[in-house]
């Protein structure tokens, strides 16, 4: 029997079109879509409700207070901690973490101790966020070194008037 | 006198090839970079910036997410919402924890973004809030930053 093979000369052509308008739109979408999403990071902090934190074995040590008083704009006025004042200055945070690294760190308190939060009503979130950086770390030399980490907040205060 | 017209039988072809790997290398890239969790990052929040703020290195198992522009609309599950709503709205969302048999409160990580802006006292009593729904787990979240945000620029 003969076999016949289907020897032709003609190439079958495929037919990119179709298929690179569906690319390009793909791609279009893909562009449009496209937005950069800076990286992000979390404090953890975990806060009871003031009934459970009560019940909950207190811990040996008082916590540290740190008073952040509030200009009416939002900006901060004053930096306390436990009675100290670290002022308004662009560099009050530095000093905070300074004094907390010799006071705290070298005598070896600062895994026991805790920080009670006590900012104004008014004052503008991105102190409070600094104020947690200061206490809770530092970063030499690449190196991220933990400080005091048990952090939490007095109950809101009353909006001023 | 005779004019010869070049007839060409073939048609000029372009070489796709190079083109289409480029098309596709661009949709592989795309494909990758897609981030689907819009809802819970608003592009209108600028979020304190600092540099201790690091990525969890495991995934939170239950995280709820709320967040706060810098005038005070709260957003959660989708919705704007105005504080005194915000009572209703976790409360509803405890409920629903708790009538799972496998999911538990405690478990539960409350992922606050506030704007840098956004007023100390405001944030507080969403924290409040939330406690008094019952969470007590909080992840306050700030933008990863490379420099030290401790002195003022």
């Amino acid at each position: 029997m003969k076999i016949r093979h289907h020897e032709r000369g003609d190439k079958i052509e495929l037919s990119m079109t179709p298929m690179i308008d569906i690319v390009f739109l793909l791609n279009i979408f893909f562009l449009f879509t496209f937005k950069i999403v800076l990286p992000e990071g979390d404090f953890n902090v975990q806060m009871p409700s003031a009934a459970a934190a009560r019940a909950a074995a207190p811990s040996e040590l008082p916590p540290l207070r740190l008073v952040m008083k509030s200009a009416p704009t939002g900006e901060l006025a004053d930096l306390q901690l436990a009675g100290r004042s670290f002022g308004n200055g662009r560099d009050a945070f530095a000093q905070l973490q300074k004094y907390i690294r010799t006071q705290f760190v070298a005598e070896g308190a600062a895994d026991e101790q805790e920080i009670e939060i006590d900012a104004d009503y008014d004052l503008d979130y991105d102190y409070v966020v600094r104020a947690i950086t200061a206490v809770t770390g530092y970063i030499e030399n690449g190196q991220p070194h933990k400080l005091i980490e048990r952090i939490k907040f007095t109950p809101p205060k009353q909006q001023a008037p | 006198m005779r004019i010869t017209r070049a007839k060409h039988a073939t048609s000029a072809e372009m070489d796709m090839t190079p083109m289409i790997d480029v098309c596709f290398q661009l949709i592989a890239f795309f494909m990758f970079v897609l981030n689907f969790s819009e809802v819970d990052t608003d592009q209108r929040i600028n979020l304190p910036a600092s540099e201790l703020a690091r990525p969890p290195d495991v995934p939170y198992a239950q995280p709820l997410t709320v967040q706060m522009t810098a005038d005070d609309t709260i957003l959660f599950a989708g919705d704007e919402l105005t504080p005194a709503a915000l009572q209703s709205a976790l409360m509803r969302e405890a409920q629903i924890i708790k009538a799972y048999p496998n999911k538990k409160l405690s478990d539960v990580t409350v992922v606050l973004r506030a704007d840098r802006s956004a007023k100390t006292g405001k944030v507080q009593e969403v924290i409040q809030m939330c406690q008094q729904a019952g969470f007590d787990m909080f992840a306050l979240r700030g933008k990863t930053s490379d420099v030290s945000t401790l002195i003022e620029p």
